[in-house]
């Protein structure tokens, strides 16, 4: 058992995780999960997917409200921390001040706005009631033109194309999910869109939101009476720089997910912290990561021991009927082997980085075991086998 | 309104009153039941739901879904002939009475 007061600033997926996993480790002191948006904590990943379709925010809940109660959580809605005092060893919230043995940072990301012309015409996807005005917005015909082919904007595309709507993407990069996926599982994805009837702007990005829609860079004007920034985020990290803890694309935390400051942990989407193997600090945002890391800070809380934190990445988006699972995490540069059946195996060095599959569990479970292996396969190894992950 | 009665490894049993269209998953879900994590939300991603299909119910559920095999290989406890992943027991009239006993463990 382990007492102490804990503090989790950031009530999403990854924050609440923490908190369910410090009691089921058998944590005795108090917990306190606080979080900006009003509510209970939800799930973010159907609000660009199911949610958009059926309008069940009630589905969204991750917990109910009894369960803060049964599990003696203390669950603050609606607040924004103002400061950490580290000296004080508190967290500020207005004129009052909690204090913390150990503080954990789940404060995930914020949507990057970038400073185009016109861009506050252009609504955003990343909180319920994001998701909600969108919603809204879709119940009539539209021209709806996205800002950024990543996920998020795919997959409202996908979405809204599904419903009718008239539907345009643009995107700096020269291909979709540049930053995700291989050259090939771009492609494939951009006959998916293109077989829905959207019209794809690439290599692209957008100098002006308008009254009527966007303006390319090329001069292209794209028709749209409905425009969704989607073109990334970035970390939280104000909290933290404030408090004098070190920055680097995320709060920096070591194999542990410390900060410099022993008492303090960061997790998911806004924690920098090192790849098992490479010891290079990534940033992931996905459930995967978050909720890994919640467990894995629990743990050490509980335990006091701590062994680095390894777990292989795994990401998922829905668009339209094709479902792309991705195990492990490849760089934009890794070598791609394409198999028959559409699956994309990466490769870094001779040795595997990632697995791409669509509408293929079997494969996505085989590659995330192969990529928990220690040594990973090397190509050759693969190779051997004709690359069929599931005789490895 | 469909009940079913979940069955906790050591012997607990919560009865709870859901909807058709929920799954399994998602009425432990949301009533805070404990032993059921939904961690991907019901996307196939993870096998954080497993449940064993009471032996009387296992023709009534039926057969498993496209992927949900190789997503219960990465399950933490044995997986039997009766094991599923709860998100994909969609609730109907026809499971009104539904028993499903829970793993020690899900993650």
């Amino acid at each position: 058992m382990s007492g102490g007061r804990v503090i989790i600033i950031g009530a999403g997926q990854g924050g609440l995780q923490a908190a369910m996993s410090l009691r089921q480790e058998g944590h005795s002191g108090p917990i306190t999960l606080i979080g900006g948006e009003p509510g209970l904590p939800y799930q973010r990943p159907p609000l660009s997917k199911a949610f958009l379709k059926t309008g069940e925010a009630d589905k969204l809940a991750l917990r109910p409200e009894s369960f803060f109660a049964t599990k003696d959580i203390t669950l603050r809605t609606g607040e924004w921390v103002d400061a950490i005092d580290r000296e004080a060893g508190v967290v500020r919230i207005g004129a009052e001040t909690l204090p913390f043995d150990h503080l954990i940072l789940a404060t995930g990301t914020r949507n990057l706005r970038p400073a185009l012309p016109g861009v506050d015409r252009a609504l955003d996807l990343r909180t319920l009631g994001d998701a909600a005005a969108l919603r809204a917005a879709l119940d009539r015909p539209r021209k709806v033109a996205v800002i950024g082919g990543g996920f998020i904007g795919l997959e409202f595309a996908a979405v809204a194309a599904g419903l009718g709507h008239e539907v345009s993407v643009a995107e700096a990069a020269p291909r979709l999910m540049a930053r995700a996926v291989s050259p090939e599982m771009s492609r494939r994805f951009r006959d998916l869109h293109e077989a829905l009837g959207t019209a794809l702007h690439l290599g692209n990005g957008v100098t002006e939101v308008t009254e009527t829609g966007l303006t390319l860079a090329d001069g292209t004007e794209v028709a749209g009476d409905l425009v969704l920034l989607a073109a990334g985020v970035r970390p939280n990290t104000e909290l933290a720089e404030a408090a004098g803890l070190e920055i680097a694309n995320g709060i920096a935390v070591d194999a542990e997910l410390r900060t410099r400051d022993p008492r303090i942990f960061a997790l998911g989407d806004c924690a920098a912290f090192p790849e098992a193997g490479s010891g290079r600090r990534i940033r992931l945002e996905s459930v995967q990561a978050a909720t890994d890391h919640a467990r894995a800070i629990a743990k050490t809380i509980v335990t006091g021991t701590a062994s680095p934190y390894a777990a292989v990445p795994w990401f998922w988006s829905d668009q339209s009927d094709l479902k792309l699972q991705i195990a492990g995490l490849a760089d934009p540069t890794d070598d791609s082997v394409t198999l028959e059946d559409g699956a994309v195996l990466r490769f870094r060095d001779g040795r595997l980085t990632a697995v791409e599959t669509i509408n293929n569990a079997k494969i996505h479970m085989k590659a995330r075991r192969l990529l928990a292996a220690d040594p990973v396969p090397t190509r050759d190894s693969l190779l051997q086998r004709n690359y069929d992950l599931t005789a490895a | 309104m469909v009940k079913v009665t979940y069955v906790a490894h050591d012997g607990t049993r919560t009865e709870l009153e859901g909807d058709p269209g929920d799954s399994v998953m998602s009425l432990a879900i949301a009533n805070g039941l404990d032993g059921i994590v939904g961690e991907c939300g019901g996307s196939m991603m993870c096998a954080t739901c497993h449940c064993y299909v009471d032996e009387d119910w296992q023709a009534a559920t039926g057969a498993r879904m496209d992927g949900e095999e190789d997503m219960l290989e990465s399950a933490v406890c044995e997986v039997t002939e009766r094991s599923r992943l709860s998100c994909q027991i969609t609730l109907s009239e026809a499971l009104d009475g539904l028993v499903v006993h829970l793993p020690e463990e899900q993650v």
